[in-house]
């Protein structure tokens, strides 16, 4: 008898989480659906599903494609491009700082330690215009025979922003987990005849796995979600990531095309999508592990 | 940790390991942030002609009405938001650690709005609350009510999935020998939940309370995206967008003139120092409950 009422319940609780993830999916099928719509359609109601008048096959995403003379290949070039090489330069810089700062005893290393806490309680409001006059005086200012050798407000130059504004959380994750690695295996390493380089990327790095994973991660979700510190650093005429390229496009086309607007919101979701359908194990365990640390 | 034979050679090494990211740290945030203090008591246009004011900023940021009443619209949103994601967060991630079909499709799918950035989701949600309010001929910058209860639902959306990973991994670690203890003990399922369950998660209640605290108090992208902080009135002389919340309210500061942009840096200043205190007491009350093992 107990375990009969026991199933209807779960039953009956599988059925409600069922309709309250529909729910929850909801706006971004909106969108979806919207997406190939005619503008007109998508005015008068933004809930109808198309129909043989109202349906535009993929002509808002062709338009979408090329949507306020700014390409979109171009911004998801940038936007990965940032991406890539600033989590890279984080995890590669940080793990090495970090290791250095829980094996080093120094009053350097504690005082570096502690900036960078004080660093993750900062908001970026608080240094957001200092920093672009900084990225703009040294991207632009300095200049070794005729080039930039610095150039910070451009996408080649930002990673270096980045791994300067990200690097205290990174490297207190990196530092509670190394602390917590047997020092033996490092000694024994030392012991024979390996030197610190070699022991870093033949030893430390590939213990450190789970939290390079997890740090990569929440890194990565940062960094290409991220809208006010590229928006600020880059030269906004040249250079647009994702987040700049539908924030402008919602300023100046929005109300114009909805269509294509709505198309390039698809195009900016879709690959991450597909991305976390094929992680979505790692992400969520890295979130989880990243959390229980900070 | 403080092994000789270990120490020594990476010590040598200091230029490799240490350097280049010190260096980046000091551009991407030492010096920006030193910066920054000294020229919240500076009218500037760019640093180089950055001239010496003393408080004045501080005092015209006092009197904004723009800042007053985006310190109440944030410290409410705050409010409402923290109660409002770590209850439906711990309900779901509760009821999702039960033997339930799909479980872990469900998380999958509460998880996925936070993969979103705050712009798109802020853009994709004005697209919904315009469409809603036009059956009742009205739009969702019409009315400083809508701005702000969009934002709450926007955000609740976006941070539940994220604080119920948190709470999931927290219930999950609790030992399942407690739990049957608890029910040999003819503990009825509330009370295992009240007196087992959420005792022992109060790591993760820390945890979560901190991150939406912080997270509605920095919450800028989707603020700009959804309403931008219309409408907006005139109170006592001075322009006051309504939805607007602080930090938003820094960044169309420094957007009026140039003679604003001592007052923005100078409310970053205040906006850092509260989010500081708030962060630190956070920490400081919640740990003092957690359980000890």
């Amino acid at each position: 008898m107990k375990k009969k009422q026991y199933s209807t319940l779960s039953k009956v609780l599988t059925l409600l989480f069922a309709l309250l993830c529909l729910v929850w999916i909801m706006p971004i099928v909106e969108v979806a659906i919207n997406s190939f719509k005619t503008n007109a359609s998508i005015n008068t109601n933004a809930f109808a599903l198309p129909n043989a008048e109202t349906f535009t096959r993929l002509e808002n995403y062709i338009k979408g494609l090329t949507f306020g003379n700014y390409p979109f290949v171009k911004a998801f070039g940038y936007s990965l491009f940032i991406t890539v090489v600033s989590v890279a330069l984080i995890l590669l810089f940080t793990s090495m700082t970090a290791w250095y700062i829980a094996r080093v005893n120094s009053r350097f290393s504690k005082i570096f330690y502690y900036l960078c806490l004080f660093s993750m309680i900062v908001p970026f409001q608080m240094v957001m215009f200092t920093l672009t006059f900084t990225a703009d005086a040294i991207g632009s200012g300095l200049t070794i025979g005729g080039i930039h050798p610095l150039p910070l407000n451009t996408p080649f130059g930002i990673p270096i922003v980045y791994l300067g504004f990200g690097a205290g959380m990174a490297i207190f994750m990196f530092v509670g987990f190394i602390k917590g690695l047997p020092l033996e295996i490092e000694e024994a390493t030392a012991i024979d005849g390996c030197g610190p380089i070699k022991t870093f990327f033949m030893v430390v790095l590939p213990m450190l796995t789970p939290t390079l994973i997890s740090v990569g991660i929440l890194e990565t979700m940062w960094v290409w979600n991220d809208y006010l510190l590229p928006y600020l650093v880059l030269d906004r005429t040249k250079y647009m990531t994702i987040p700049i390229l539908v924030q402008y496009l919602k300023g100046s086309y929005g109300s114009v095309d909805l269509g294509a607007t709505m198309a390039v919101i698809m195009l900016s979701i879709i690959p991450i999508i597909i991305v976390y359908i094929f992680c979505q194990k790692y992400i969520i365990k890295g979130v989880a592990a990243g959390a229980v640390k900070g | 940790m403080n092994s000789i034979l270990v120490r020594r050679p990476i010590q040598r090494c200091f230029p490799l390991f240490i350097l280049p990211t010190f260096l980046c740290f000091i551009i991407g945030f030492v010096w920006p942030f030193i910066q920054g203090i000294y020229l919240s008591f500076c009218n500037f246009n760019t640093p180089r002609d950055a001239e010496w004011v003393a408080l004045e900023n501080y005092i015209k940021t006092f009197q904004d009405a723009s800042f007053i009443h985006a310190f109440w619209n944030t410290a409410g949103f705050a409010i409402i938001s923290i109660v409002l994601i770590n209850v439906c967060a711990f309900a779901i991630a509760y009821a999702l650690t039960q033997k339930m079909h799909g479980a872990n499709l469900f998380r999958t799918v509460f998880f996925m709005p936070n993969l979103i950035g705050g712009v798109v989701l802020g853009y994709i949600w004005s697209m919904i609350f315009d469409a809603i309010l036009k059956r009742y001929g009205t739009y969702l910058t019409a009315n400083a009510t809508y701005g702000f209860w969009g934002l709450v639902i926007l955000v609740a959306w976006q941070q539940i999935g994220y604080m119920m990973i948190i709470y999931i991994a927290g219930i999950q670690s609790i030992s399942e020998d407690m739990i049957e203890a608890a029910k040999i003990d003819g503990a009825s399922g509330w009370q295992t939940l009240t007196r087992v369950i959420v005792p022992n998660v109060m790591s993760s209640i820390t945890i979560c309370t901190f991150l939406t605290l912080t997270n509605s108090f920095k919450l800028f992208d989707q603020n700009l995206a959804l309403t931008g902080g219309a409408p907006s009135v005139i109170m006592s002389g001075a322009k006051v967008n309504m939805t607007e919340l602080l930090a938003l309210n820094i960044y169309s500061t420094y957007n009026i003139s140039k003679n604003y942009h001592g007052v923005a840096q100078a409310k970053a200043v205040i906006f850092f120092l509260l989010v500081a205190v708030l962060a630190i007491a956070q920490q400081w009350f919640t740990r003092s409950k957690e359980v000890q093992q």
